[in-house]
């Protein structure tokens, strides 16, 4: 295969990937839901190392979207603000995986076909049971 | 660049180490996301129960040296449990429990537990048992606090309520130090237990 074929491949593949979870912030918040269960907006913010606003911002658009349920609730005299994710959230999730695994799929078989000259990284499987 | 937008920073120039780099990404983050939550809250509710049931079984034992059996017994139990419970919370979160999460966690939770099985052993030969029960205390809460140090914020707090508890044993009576014992590993495991339990999913 081509570098223009196999670069024309991803362009299309490229254009299927969930915008609203190719961003890295968004991207770790589904993330960290998908393995956390419920986190809490302080510790998401820690995770993902982000400030205040970046980290709502970002929350927001995917609890528009459905992808993550926002629990708010007190504890004690203090706000508390969780987040959960869907079932909608976690087939996103999942479908950006699976679409970043085809991609590489894509890039090795192209490497193959050339001959095998260029050595990649391969990363190590991902476990998609989330 | 193909993937220019995406949650990783322009590093590699290949498509397929870009699409690498996301799925590590996303596999950095599962991996300690669930050290938030790889410890297992129900797993700390049985441990504290048996815990109170052997204060009950070592208070009415006749020597010291039956009653530091039954300690030691249920420290071995309680340990079958933790790493049990380990195994299931890591397994349902999604990940290895010789991956990032759990391995950080009983990394750094193991070195105290030994040195407690060592000082345990060393003391009891030399026949002085009457400190056993705040080394216990201190070394389990130590071992909590670092153990928990990249979890949620409940777990260091509970290493520091059983080093609380192990500066208050040095000024109790010997007599109570069954009393002590079952506040501290059974009520303490049991009340954070169920704490982490429901907040943080099992």
């Amino acid at each position: 295969m081509e570098d223009r074929t196999v670069f024309r491949s991803m362009g299309v593949l490229q254009e299927r990937l969930d915008p609203l979870i190719h961003a890295r912030v968004r991207l770790g918040i589904v993330s960290a839901l998908a393995a956390g269960e419920t986190l809490s907006f302080r510790d998401l913010k820690v995770l993902l190392s982000t400030s205040d606003g970046n980290l709502s911002r970002h929350a927001q658009k995917l609890e528009k979207a459905g992808y993550i349920e926002c629990i708010k609730s007190f504890q004690g005299r203090m706000p508390l603000t969780e987040y959960r994710l869907t079932p909608k959230g976690g087939v996103a999730l999942r479908s950006y995986v699976e679409q970043m695994e085809h991609m590489l799929q894509v890039a090795r078989s192209a490497t193959h076909s050339r001959g095998g000259h260029r050595h990649e990284t391969s990363p190590q499987p991902i476990e998609s049971d989330y | 660049m193909l993937i220019e937008h995406g949650p990783v920073p322009r590093r590699t120039q290949s498509p397929q180490n870009q699409a690498s780099e996301h799925l590590r990404f996303i596999r950095d983050v599962m991996e300690r996301s669930a050290s938030f939550t790889a410890v297992p809250g129900w797993g700390m509710v049985v441990v504290g129960l048996t815990a109170l049931s052997a204060a009950w079984i070592a208070s009415i034992q006749d020597s010291p040296d039956a009653s530091l059996m039954v300690w030691f017994i249920e420290a071995s139990i309680a340990v079958m449990i933790a790493v049990l419970t380990l195994y299931w919370k890591a397994r349902k979160s999604g990940v290895s429990l010789t991956s990032g999460p759990g391995r950080k966690y009983i990394l750094t939770l193991a070195p105290s537990l030994v040195a407690g099985l060592l000082f345990t052993v060393a003391l009891w030969q030399a026949g002085n048992t009457e400190l056993l029960a705040t080394l216990w205390l201190l070394l389990y809460g130590a071992g909590t606090i670092t153990g928990g140090a990249s979890s949620v914020r409940v777990i260091p707090a509970l290493g520091v309520c059983f080093m609380m508890m192990g500066i208050v044993s040095l000024f109790v009576a010997p007599v109570w130090m069954n009393v002590l014992l079952a506040l501290s590993f059974g009520g303490l495991h049991i009340g954070f237990g169920l704490y982490i339990a429901r907040k943080y999913g099992g």
